[in-house]
């Protein structure tokens, strides 16, 4: 690594991928990228080129850092979590061990960890679950009860019941269709886990949805949410704007904000969840610049 | 060694070609973490209009073969915040700065060059480049690159705000009947140069929702896709200024440079300097990276210095 990327704590490298599994609807791979390993910390993710070097399909697909290891055998490994949905992310998923990847990373800011050992729930929906982990060591680390709830809308693409069960202090697991664990959502046992652990924060990884009734529950009952968010990122490094979405400022004003560079965490109750419908998100008329009525 | 100097104009003269494009790179400190922006040729920023703009909702991208389609609808932070933190940002780290200004009226787009002359950070800028791809108000939100008269009175207007060292570049559209008409404006009214070109107007439609993906409907079409339309367009306007149409002002080359190769493609074309723009999504350094492919491939074919390659493949 370079004394600038060091400094700038993020990196690029072409990394080898040394192992990849099935587990459940998901691929999880484990990849030799020097770097980033060191430097990333949980809530952060990696953007991933596709298809080698003249590739007709350009831009990164960006995917939450699973896990970590500085210091393995074969140098620091970055592992993620990928549901194969369209063109990029089956490429992903059906590279063998010794191909290739471009990975850009760590990118994005972690989830924000608290000063004392408050109790904490993390919520994951479907794969959002895999940063999960190894944010739950680093809070029971701290002194942290934590529970997590694990929910999908079926068994097969619930992401890590075994493991939660090893590194938390509770764990409940809930799937739309009843496969596995309670029948429903994830807020529905929330507001319980909340109240009889006194939780003081609710940390979500999963769709957009799942992420504002959180923020919804935790607020009713005192807690404040930290989410991660996904939105549609045509660079991962902050230069292009596409990956914006409503939030309020320090100022108590509304901005576009880039989600891969001032997010992907926000503090659930800073984003203007009133403004997004069906995978689209307007400009509040209160945002900073909004356009005038007339105007551009 | 390949001498990759070049003079684009007012005595200022740039250590190689490359640059960034505008709206591809931000403001420079994003990419400083990938690269010294201060090797580039020059840095050219994010289209900057008088006040801040959201932009639009989202989702503001589609990805398309070998490109993407984007409508961010010219988000920024105002040519005040602009002349106050980026501007002297990108000075305080050496970088040679192409600002790009961008307007919905002529008024305003003389209001933020005379906003950027008065900047403490004005050293650091080489040339000013004029984003006319954007919808005229007062015509009905015709974009001012579609309409020669209106491109016209946008230079005409920033020329007078700046000083004669600094270059005015005009930025144009190829979604034209004829480009060479709007070039050929453009440079009666002042411009010292022309920069070409900015994205095709486009749109896509989410089959499974069965309705534009795009938020703002149609959007700007980039990246190697357009590549051919970016060579015919600095071809044909180098061609009209062999042909004493045009004055001979440097062209600036942009549109789907991924490799040195893409590079040197525009500059047989006729374009005296290169951007990176969407490839910059693929590889973070990719405009560093060109242009050390670029320097490798001059040296192969004999080239002594980069000035003698632009524009080789007229009359041949
Ligand atoms: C911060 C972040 C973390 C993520 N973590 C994970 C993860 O751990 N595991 C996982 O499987 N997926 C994750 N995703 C989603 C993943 O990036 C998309 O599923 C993937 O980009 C889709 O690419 P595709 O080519 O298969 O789909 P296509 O639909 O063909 O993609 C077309 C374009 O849209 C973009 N796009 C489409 N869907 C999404 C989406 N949901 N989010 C962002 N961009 C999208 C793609 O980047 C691409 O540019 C994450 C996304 C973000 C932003
Ligand atoms: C996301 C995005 C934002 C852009 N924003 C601007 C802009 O603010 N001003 C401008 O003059 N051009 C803008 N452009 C156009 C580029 O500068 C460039 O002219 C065009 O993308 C073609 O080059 P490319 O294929 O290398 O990207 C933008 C392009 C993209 C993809
Ligand atoms: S994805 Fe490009 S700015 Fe966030």
């Amino acid at each position: 690594m370079s004394e600038r990327q060091l400094r700038a704590r993020v990196t690029q490298v072409v990394a080898e991928v040394i192992a990849t599994r099935r587990v459940g609807a998901y691929q999880h791979l484990t990849l030799v990228a020097p770097g980033v390993a060191e430097l990333a910390r949980p809530g952060q993710f990696v953007a991933l080129a596709v298809g080698g070097e003249t590739s007709g399909t350009l831009l990164r697909r960006s995917f939450s850092i699973h896990k970590v290891s500085p210091s393995g055998t074969y140098g620091g490994t970055v592992e993620i979590v990928v549901s194969a949905v369209g063109t990029g992310t089956r490429w992903i998923v059906d590279r063998a061990p010794h191909d290739t990847i471009d990975v850009v990373g760590p990118l994005g800011k972690a989830f924000p960890l608290p000063t004392d050992p408050v109790a904490c729930v993390l919520v994951g929906g479907g794969y959002g679950s895999a940063p999960l982990f190894w944010l739950a060591a680093e809070l029971r680390e701290r002194g942290c009860h934590v529970e997590m709830v694990l929910g999908a809308a079926s068994e097969d693409r619930l992401f890590g019941v075994v493991e939660a069960r090893r590194s938390c202090d509770g764990v409940t697991v809930t799937t739309d269709d009843g496969s596995a664990g309670q029948q429903g959502w994830v807020s529905d046992p929330l507001p319980e886990i909340i109240e009889r652990t006194k939780a003081g924060v609710v940390y979500g990884c999963g769709p957009m949805g799942m992420l504002e009734s959180i923020t919804r529950v935790a607020q009713a009952h005192g807690a404040v949410a930290q989410v991660a968010v996904e939105e549609s990122m045509a660079c991962g490094v902050g230069v292009c704007m596409t990956c914006v979405m409503p939030v309020v400022g320090a100022d108590g004003r509304t901005r576009m904000a880039r989600s891969c560079v001032e997010g992907p965490v926000f503090r659930g109750d800073r984003v203007r969840w009133d403004s997004f419908d069906g995978g689209h998100a307007r400009v509040p008329d209160d945002a900073v610049g909004a356009p005038k009525v007339g105007g551009h | 060694m390949v001498d990759l100097s070049v003079d684009l104009g007012g005595g200022h003269r740039l250590p190689n070609p490359l640059m960034t494009a505008s709206g591809c790179a931000a403001n420079g400190r994003e990419l400083h973490r990938f690269f010294d922006v201060a090797d580039l040729g020059a840095f050219v920023t994010k289209s900057v209009m008088a006040d801040p703009r959201s932009g639009r909702g989202t989702p503001r991208m589609a990805e398309t073969p070998s490109g993407m389609l984007n409508s961010i609808g010219l988000q920024g932070p105002g040519i005040e915040a602009f002349v106050d933190e980026d501007l002297p940002w990108l000075q305080s780290v050496g970088a040679r700065v192409l600002p790009s200004i961008a307007g919905s009226s002529s008024t305003e787009y003389a209001h933020v060059a005379a906003t950027l002359r008065a900047s403490r950070a004005f050293d650091a800028v080489i040339g000013v480049e004029v984003n006319i791809s954007c919808p005229n108000v007062a015509n009905r939100g015709l974009v001012f690159a579609c309409d020669p008269l209106a491109s016209a009175k946008v230079i005409a207007l920033v020329r007078e705000q700046l000083p004669r060292d600094i270059p005015v570049f005009a930025k144009l559209s190829p979604d034209v009947t004829d480009i060479t008409a709007i070039a050929a404006a453009c440079v009666k009214a002042g411009a010292d140069g022309l920069t070409m070109i900015n994205t095709l107007l486009g749109m896509v439609i989410d089959t499974d929702r069965m309705r534009p993906q795009l938020g703002g409907v149609t959007g700007g079409l980039s990246g190697p896709g357009i590549r051919p339309v970016a060579v015919r367009a600095i071809w044909q306007v180098r061609q009209a200024m062999f042909e004493g149409r045009i004055r001979t002002v440097p062209i600036i080359g942009v549109g789907g440079v991924r490799t040195g190769r893409d590079a040197l493609e525009l500059v047989a074309a006729g374009a005296s300097a290169i951007q990176v723009g969407t490839a910059v999504f693929n590889d973070p350094s990719a405009p560093v990276r060109v242009l050390r492919e670029l320097c490798e491939l001059l040296d192969a074919k004999g080239f002594e210095r980069f000035t003698d390659a632009v524009a080789v493949a007229h009359g041949r």
